[in-house]
């Protein structure tokens, strides 16, 4: 790991809490086993052998928005399923993170009719969106990452 | 145009007075609404069309009166032909018969009808909106809803717009 | 419009109707399944009455991905369109191009060269065998055989390859366009398809030694979510559920479109209309898809690959350069498009799920008057009630998997 270079033969390491905390909230991140449309396919891929995010920590979906912290808005949110959407929001254990997946989520996309809400900040926080229709697998793993540096850099006022 | 299509629209050509027309091979019987039960009976038990592959509504907003058409489309597996029947419905009188007791499978389809164009249909078992909301007000694929809702985002006009859009709390 | 925070909820009023007189009483229980829940393949909503664990009776509630396509497409020019085929069924996209693109030729009388018809059943072919790979990963994986997941996905990923290779974008390809293709296939593309489909009936085979002897597989998919091929015709069912009961219906063999009567190929058919039924026909299809592949990679012709009918379809990019009625082709077809004679037709295609239909009318202008699809997922769809009764709800798991339903074909 290269920890134990660092750390000496004391054994010991000096750190911020913040730090500590963080980093530890970012290496396992649970995610809410959450598709809505054609991004979820995707996300199915990037869980899946060839792009395997559980290489971040990652590799449990959980079905229960009471068990993740993370929750991944993939494909197109409609008038009736914001507001499910935002129950299972209020029902994950702060703190929580918001990924915005793909064009749709983002802001509407190729539909701006009735039927589609314009973007899922509407409805949710969003701390990243990812862009393309639909992103890449790898394109999620980036959104991922920077979310991961997002939480790195949060301040110890911002937990609550 | 097969013998099997033909023989089925002189019939009901004869019967109820319906108009045949013919576009890229395809026959569509037009015909007045009250009629539909018994056409589709006909058609059905005599003609072996035994199944309903699509049921949909083209509204003819201040172009066509009256303003809605229903299309059925009908198809026979044992001859594989298929054929559109048209039934014009009023605006202020916007109800018809369901074809739900002949094809079961027009529940859906008559369901979705009464959600996106607001045409009622009598006799149906379970007339609920299907796809949007239960709240939700207004028929909106009718052609005088507008399509888009929001308006599009250029440079000039980028941030009044986003300004204007509602953001959601934590 | 403002956005309403009230998650929709159904009453019993509502649904009495629907429902036995048990549950009024308070006998049976009504449970709500979805619209987020691992199992439902996306937001689907299934409204249960339960006797224990029996389901008495099944309603599902769908519209949770409604996206109003039909009425976005009303406000585009017939180019325009096709970029939202693709999203309707995301894991068909091919598939819906060319139902898409097939209407407009019929609409406007467009010839296509036997060269773009060739390639076109080849990545329709591809598609399909993609779209069972996801249908038979979700499936495994509902049925607790994760590794049968993380294969399939392997091979799916060497079909988005070669989607990518052949358009630039994995999913979304809009590569088939109205009157041909988009550009001339890569010289890659022959290679990777055939060592595509060199490796791919092993990996069926692979997938089978995992789950068609396997007892845990087939105790709770035999004699499951059984359908009588009449019921299924009177509901509207298509595709491999329609085949499960055996019954001989495929598109491609009683309506060819795009020269597949020159293929030979088979249907293969279920005999007792249940989960395992129709999980052998899709399993046999990816293998009468990779013999489409293979004939037609063996007499892809050359020439054009797009019509040069000048009204409807571009001139090559080429030739913009040199000739000014190019020039004003392009011109006029990007910034106008083009007028489709008043008329109305309906193109039926053989999606991975049944008969994908699109009904398209004209009133002479540039942008389609109405375009109504008729998706095999709801029609599937609509037999749930009569699949899931009378059994148990750990059941309905692999009959929901079964009919491969995809919520954003139901939707639209």
């Amino acid at each position: 790991m290269g920890l134990e270079e660092k750390a000496g033969n004391l054994g010991i390491i000096t750190t911020t809490l913040e730090n500590v905390v963080n980093w530890s909230r970012t290496r396992a991140m649970w995610p809410l086993l959450s598709g809505l449309a054609c991004c979820a396919i995707e996300m199915m891929a990037a869980q899946s052998s060839h792009y395997d995010m559980s290489r971040f920590g990652m590799e449990l979906m959980r079905a229960s928005p009471r068990q993740s912290d993370l929750l991944i808005v993939a494909g197109r949110v409609t008038n009736k399923m914001a507001p499910v959407l935002r129950r299972l929001y209020d029902q994950m254990p702060i703190p929580k993170w918001v990924i915005a997946m793909g064009d749709c989520a983002s802001n509407g996309g190729v539909f701006n009719n009735y039927a589609i809400i314009q973007g899922v900040d509407e409805v949710l926080p969003v701390d990243v969106y990812v862009a393309g229709c639909p992103p890449r697998p790898e394109a999620l793993i980036n959104g991922i990452l920077l979310l991961y540096d997002k939480v790195q850099g949060e301040k110890i006022t911002h937990w609550s | 145009m097969s013998d099997h299509i033909q023989q089925a629209a002189e019939t009901i050509k004869k019967k109820f007075k319906a108009e045949v027309s013919m576009f890229r091979d395809q026959v569509t019987l037009q015909f007045d609404k009250v009629h539909i039960l018994e056409v589709c009976q006909i058609l059905r038990d005599d003609f072996s069309f035994g199944v309903l592959t699509d049921e949909t509504v083209v509204d003819y907003w201040q172009r066509k009166e009256p303003r809605f058409q229903i299309v059925y489309q009908l198809h026979s597996r044992e001859h594989d032909a298929r054929i559109f029947l048209r039934t014009p419905v009023a605006e202020d009188d916007s109800s018809t018969l369901s074809v739900v007791p002949l094809y079961p499978n027009a529940n859906w389809y008559e369901r979705e009808i009464w959600d996106l164009f607001g045409i009622r249909f009598e006799g149906h078992p379970d007339l609920r909106r299907l796809l949007l909301p239960k709240g939700y007000e207004g028929h909106p694929l009718r052609k005088d809803v507008p399509i888009k809702v929001e308006e599009t985002r250029f440079s000039f006009n980028y941030d009044d717009i986003d300004l204007g859009k509602p953001r959601a709390e934590e | 419009m403002p956005i309403h925070y009230e998650v929709t909820s159904v009453t019993l009023d509502e649904i009495k109707d629907l429902v036995s007189d048990r549950a009024i009483t308070g006998e049976t229980m009504l449970i709500n399944m979805g619209p987020q829940h691992p199992s439902t393949h996306g937001v689907l909503r299934l409204l249960l009455e339960i006797d224990g664990e029996t389901i008495i009776s099944c309603l599902p509630d769908v519209g949770f991905l409604h996206t109003g396509i039909e009425k976005s497409m009303e406000g585009k020019t017939y180019q325009q369109v096709e970029v939202m085929t693709d999203r309707i069924d995301y894991l068909n996209t091919v598939g819906n191009n060319l139902a898409y693109c097939l209407a407009v030729e019929k609409l406007v009388e467009l010839d296509v060269p036997p060269r773009a018809q060739t390639i076109r059943v080849i990545l329709a072919e591809l598609q399909r065998i993609a779209s069972h790979l996801i249908w038979l990963a979700t499936q495994a994986l509902d049925l607790a055989a994760q590794s049968v997941f993380l294969y399939c996905f392997r091979e799916r990923e060497l079909i988005l390859d070669i989607f990518e290779l052949v358009s630039g974008q994995r999913m979304m390809t809009t590569y088939i366009r109205p009157g041909g293709l988009w550009r001339e296939l890569p010289p890659e593309f022959e290679d990777a398809v055939r060592s595509f489909i060199g490796m791919f009936p092993k990996r069926i085979q692979m997938y089978e030694d995992l789950l068609t002897k396997n007892p845990l597989f087939v105790d709770r998919t035999k004699g499951i979510g059984v359908i009588s091929g009449e019921e299924a015709v009177r509901w509207g069912m298509t595709g491999p559920s329609l085949r499960g009961s055996g019954i001989d219906y495929d598109i491609r063999k009683v309506s060819p479109y795009s020269g597949y009567e020159e293929y030979d190929f088979d249907v293969p058919l279920g005999e007792y209309g249940d989960v395992f039924s129709r999980y052998i026909i899709r399993i046999q299809e990816m293998r009468e898809s990779v013999r489409i592949i293979q004939q037609g990679l063996d007499k892809l012709p050359g020439g054009p690959i797009r019509s040069d009918n000048r009204k409807f379809v571009p001139p090559p990019r080429s030739d913009l350069g040199t000739s000014m009625e190019a020039l004003i082709h392009h011109f006029k077809l990007w910034t106008e498009g083009y007028n489709a004679p008043e008329g109305a037709v309906y193109l039926p295609v053989s999606s991975p799920r049944g008969e994908l239909g699109v009904y398209l009318e004209s009133d002479g202008g540039p942008k389609p008057y109405r375009v109504h699809w008729r998706t095999p997922s709801y029609g599937n769809l609509q037999a749930m009630p009569i699949l899931a009764k009378g059994h148990l709800v750990a059941d309905l798991i692999a009959i929901i998997g079964s009919i491969d339903i995809v919520l954003g074909d139901i939707d639209r």
